[in-house]
């Protein structure tokens, strides 16, 4: 109870990834689907380095640097395309984006 | 004993402030509550002893990231409140947990089939940061530099996608065409 392990985190690390998963599934505004994203990306961060301590190895903090400089790019990207659709329909709900549903 | 307090309180904190991000019908009280829960996910590395992937976490995420989305909710009116899909909500959270149980499995299962060697050890005696330049700009530089490339797309993306009259070139017009894209009106 009281030594925290490896498998603290790892629990810890599903917790997030679910809540962050709910967030995907329930979200309709784009801004807000971003957010969840965001938690999906720092629940895997934990994830990676609580393995990199535990076995002594640096790879998990480096995996850890590359999903933040990717998420840092994402956001970015994501944003310019959604300030584009906002432009041009007036809203970013998921259902205005919804036109090429057969 | 007090990395296990560090540990339990930081959890609760960081769960709650990303289950105030999921399910708030505000958008600035899901952008606030994000921020808080990066930074608390730093505790996490702190604690880790990884101390430059903490400091890293604090500027990219509620340095630069949040400020984006600040950035992003002042242009697209996210004041009203939200509208939310709603679907069945037990069909969602167990789609979810089961989801995210799989991706722990994932992390597990090579960890229990096998005796992991550290492939790249951390060197004792130096700090966290120098052990991170030690591995990045050895084993690892064609991937950073991959990152930095990436990283370069992106800021160009942004600034075409977002920036105006980018398909003019004021070094190639004369005057009067520069003149007379002024006083035409800005359409969006």
């Amino acid at each position: 109870m009281m030594e925290i392990g490896l498998n603290h985190y790892l629990v810890l690390s599903t917790i997030l990834f679910a809540i962050g998963l709910v967030g995907v599934m329930r979200r309709k505004n784009l801004l807000l689907l971003f957010f969840a994203t965001e938690i999906l990306l720092n629940a895997v961060n934990v994830a990676f380095a609580a393995i990199s301590h535990y076995y002594g190895d640096l790879t998990g903090q480096m995996f850890a640097f590359f999903v933040i400089a990717i998420a840092a790019s994402e956001v970015a990207v994501g944003l310019g395309l959604l300030i584009v659709w906002y432009k041009r329909h007036g809203s970013i709900d998921l259902d205005a984006l919804a036109t090429m549903k057969g | 004993m007090f990395e296990a307090i560090a540990f339990y309180l930081f959890a609760f904190l960081t769960i709650t402030m990303f289950m105030i991000t999921v399910m708030t019908s505000h958008a600035l009280y899901a952008l606030t509550a994000l921020a808080a829960g990066m930074i608390f996910i730093s505790a996490f590395f702190f604690i880790l002893g990884a101390d430059f992937l903490g400091a890293i976490q604090i500027i990219v995420y509620t340095g630069a990231v949040m400020a984006l989305y600040a950035f992003g909710m002042m242009f697209f009116d996210t004041t009203r409140e939200l509208k939310e899909k709603q679907g069945n909500k037990y069909i969602i959270a167990g789609l979810s947990i089961l989801a995210a149980v799989l991706v722990v499995v994932i992390f597990a299962v090579p960890m229990v089939s096998e005796n992991i060697v550290a492939l790249y050890p951390a060197i004792d005696g130096v700090g966290n940061t120098q052990n991170v330049g030690l591995v990045l700009f050895t084993k690892y530089l064609i991937p950073f530099e991959l990152a930095a490339v990436m990283l370069l797309v992106a800021m160009i993306s942004g600034i075409v996608l977002a920036g105006k009259k980018m398909d003019l070139s004021i070094t190639l017009m004369n005057d009067a065409e520069i003149e007379e894209e002024n006083n035409k009106k800005v359409l969006s």
